[in-house]
């Protein structure tokens, strides 16, 4: 085939990912997107403009080699795209199923100036789900150092840390406070966003490829301080997330059927409470459910909450389940894709609505919430616009589940006997956001500890400027 | 540091029935034992199937790399763990968890065990004794089968009260009855209580020991999952505003909590925890009966 001009490159439509049907996956928790077949991938591909100086690569926080896993794929030498991906992302699977590609590669793409952009997160997700299935480059490692790393925290942060570090040749361990490795990936997202089977399948590969030792069980701060890794490692890394649940500070908030999202989330992944009582930790959904917040965790709960009622409920039964929301449309913090597919599915939005109260029925259950309308007022301190009270505009919606999905701040615990490792007023880790270095020397820190909630790929970038940052600590003379 | 890898699980390494539902579990977690103190607990979790349950540590054994939990089989978990034998694991066990009771002589102090609860209380006496206090000890249940531990409680105490609801041991009494009169005689100053057992119980020695001031520190159990400050589900409404039970207690002061709002907590789940009980028996039954079937 003749090479196309970049105008035909541009004139190829953007290949839409097959999705299982809206009203189908309503019902379920399979995965939604069900990702591109090879030949689509292909032609995908083929949108490619091969920029000499790629923007997309500029709004990827590890700085993917886009038009050169691209340009692999395209000329159907998967081996090569694998190998050109891990470069630097390890973890491909799971980047291209959850980072928020509309504001980084995508974002950028100049492809996407005057049409479409390239769909370089479905591509990626292609290249990923092809490596684990056929393990074409597994990855190397540098000769051993005799140097030890601890990596606290198995989420996005630590094994991108881990990962980057071991494969300079130092010895690493990673210690999980769970049960199971992936943090945030297997107990926040849900199964129908990025599969346990694909976490689990990175997590395995990388670290059988690497010898790196996972510690389930191992709580810092209780099972182990930071003191004690300290006298046995030369070089830590805290990539512990925020994992602390904020409850508004309004009345009932104590009642029963008020829960956080991380508990209604790990129940229903972690737990797989969804298939109880196969399993056994149980989980409990009303017929009417409010999640207040509207971002990724917020639509995640909504959307949950949705699947688990209509696989509850009986023939013909009404269920509802309502984000509610203090801003508008507009200053939704969720992915567009996220808040497109919860509409899609059924969730109701009742936008600059803000709750003031929690209803008991009597016997200490939730029967309704309190809430007021809102309007936006004077930009804040944010950007964004204030929401103001409309007095007088207090009403009762009737729900029998709340979901507070307000944010997380980072777990104290492993601040327990961490001499001079200084935090802020919100509780998260001083770190210097270039290298990871913390105010203690051989310690690291990244990803949400440091910056609290934000994003897989943003906490997997930090894991890797921190990875870096360690290694030249390392292989240098030692000075903090 | 002992690598107990999660893929070959702790081991159960001793058993013992104390009464027909209530059972010693020693199982062996090194690095569980070498932290442990009075007053924390642990987080079990049978197989890949199972749910996380908290249970308060009984004793542990640096030197042997052990933790000993007590077991009052009332849910389909204790019910399943109380069915395994020695040389079983189970695949999670962490910890400790919470806060250790703090443990200094504070003079006379009491220590109050009801039912299950007298398995946490006694690392607690024990702990105070060394510490030089003069320990009186009340235990209770509601029958004799239901007592246990009695030769080792007394061991650590000066003063022992053996209680039963319905008198089948000891003197046929609540808990709070000793306790109250010791508070009301004066005849020894007490300076800190602690009271370990089922809500109700633990709520009723707070009001009886409010009217003297007494300080009096409770350990609670509340429904949570992960057990390290994630899930919030284990949160208990003080007067002060809500705590988390897993990183900020377990051990609170008796006098904040707000019982009721703690009891209905408690309750949320119970239809579920029957109906995973009767599904656990009807597959123990069948099990029975396929068995039987087969020889």
């Amino acid at each position: 085939m003749a090479e196309l001009t970049a105008k035909q490159r541009m004139e190829i439509p953007r290949n839409e990912m097959p999705a299982q049907d809206a009203k189908v996956r309503a019902g379920n928790y399979l995965e939604v997107a069900l990702g591109y077949s090879e030949e689509t991938a292909r032609a995908e591909a083929e949108r490619c403009l091969q920029c000499k100086k790629p923007k997309c690569v500029e709004g990827c926080p590890v700085g993917v080699r886009i038009p050169q896993f691209i340009k692999a794929l395209r000329e159907g030498d998967m081996a090569q795209a694998v190998a050109e991906m891990k470069i630097k992302n390890n973890l491909p699977a799971i980047c291209g199923r959850v980072c928020p590609q509309e504001n980084q590669c995508e974002g950028q793409c100049i492809v996407g100036k005057k049409g479409q952009p390239v769909a370089v997160g479905r591509l990626e997700r292609f290249v990923g789900d092809y490596e684990l299935q056929h393990r074409t480059c597994p990855l190397t490692k540098a000769a051993p150092t005799g140097k030890k790393v601890a990596v606290v925290g198995t989420g996005p942060a630590g094994l991108t840390c881990a990962v980057d570090i071991a494969r300079e040749g130092h010895k690493v361990t990673m210690f999980e406070s769970l049960h199971t490795p992936g943090g945030v990936l297997v107990y926040g997202i849900p199964e129908f966003r990025l599969p346990k089977g694909v976490v689990f399948g990175e997590i395995d590969y990388a670290t059988q490829c690497l010898g790196i030792d996972i510690r389930t069980d191992y709580v810092i701060g209780r099972t182990l301080t930071l003191k004690d890794i300290l006298e046995e490692y030369d070089a830590v890394f805290l990539g512990t997330g925020a994992g602390l649940p904020m409850f508004m500070r309004i009345p009932g908030i104590n009642l029963n059927g008020v829960m956080s999202a991380n508990e209604f989330l790990t129940r229903v992944n972690l737990m797989k409470g969804y298939m109880f009582p196969e399993y056994d930790t149980p989980v409990k959904i009303g017929k009417k459910v409010a999640v207040i917040g509207a971002g990724n965790v917020a639509m995640d709960s909504a959307r949950c909450a949705y699947r688990l009622q209509a696989m509850q409920a009986k023939e013909g039964e009404k269920h509802e389940v309502h984000i509610v929301y203090r801003r508008s449309m507009e200053e939704v913090p969720a992915r567009g894709e996220e808040v497109h597919h919860a509409e899609e599915e059924g969730v109701i939005f009742d936008l600059l609505t803000n709750p003031v109260e929690v209803i008991d029925d009597g016997k200490g259950n939730v029967k309704a919430m309190r809430c007021i309308r809102m309007e936006l007022g004077e930009p804040d301190a944010s950007g964004r616009r204030r929401p103001v009270e409309i007095k007088g505009s207090e009403f009762d919606m009737e729900v029998d589940t709340v979901i507070v999905a307000l944010g997380t701040s980072p777990n104290p615990l492993v601040f327990v006997d961490a001499d001079g490792l200084e935090r802020t007023k919100h509780g998260t880790t001083v770190a210097n956001l270039e290298t990871g270095r913390t105010t203690k020397p051989k310690v690291w820190a990244g990803g949400d500890i440091v910056t609290g909630a934000a994003t897989v790929i943003s906490a997997m970038g930090a894991g890797k400027r921190a990875a870096a940052d360690m290694h030249a600590f390392l292989s240098g003379n030692g000075t903090w | 540091m002992a690598d107990t890898a999660a893929a070959t699980g702790y081991k159960i390494v001793q058993k013992e029935t104390l009464s027909d539902v209530t059972k010693l579990m020693v199982i062996e977690a090194p690095q569980v034992a070498k932290k442990a103190q009075a007053g924390q607990f642990i987080i079990i979790r049978i197989d890949e199937r199972g749910e996380r349950v908290p249970l308060t540590i009984a004793d542990y054994d640096k030197s042997a790399g052990t933790i000993t939990l007590i077991l009052q089989e009332v849910g389909k978990s204790t019910m399943q763990l109380g069915a395994m034998n020695v040389g079983d694991t189970v695949a999670s066990f962490a910890g400790p968890l919470g806060h250790p009771t703090e443990i200094k002589n504070y003079g006379t102090v009491v220590c109050v065990g009801g039912g299950v609860g007298i398995a946490p209380i006694y690392p607690i006496a024990r702990s105070l004794k060394e510490a030089g206090n003069y320990v009186v000890s009340i235990i209770g249940a509601r029958n004799k089968s239901l007592l246990f531990w009695e030769e080792k409680m007394k061991a650590v105490s000066d003063e022992l009260h053996v209680c039963t609801d319905d008198g089948s041991h000891g003197r046929k009494c609540l808990v709070t009855d000793p306790l109250k009169e010791l508070l009301e005689s004066k005849r020894r100053d007490v300076a800190h209580i602690w009271a370990i057992g089922p809500a109700i119980m633990m709520k009723f020695v707070a009001l009886a020991t409010k009217p003297f001031n007494a300080p009096t520190t409770v350990s609670l159990n509340s429904i949570m999952i992960d057990g390290t400050g994630m899930c919030g589900g284990c949160r208990v409404p003080l007067t002060e505003g809500a705590q988390f039970v897993c990183v900020d207690g377990p051990e609170f002061d008796g006098h904040k909590v707000d019982w009721n709002s703690l009891m209905s907590r408690l309750q949320f789940y119970k239809p579920e925890e029957q109906a995973a009980v009767e599904a656990y028996k009807h597959k123990c039954n069948l099990d029975i009966a396929a068995e039987k079937g087969g020889a």
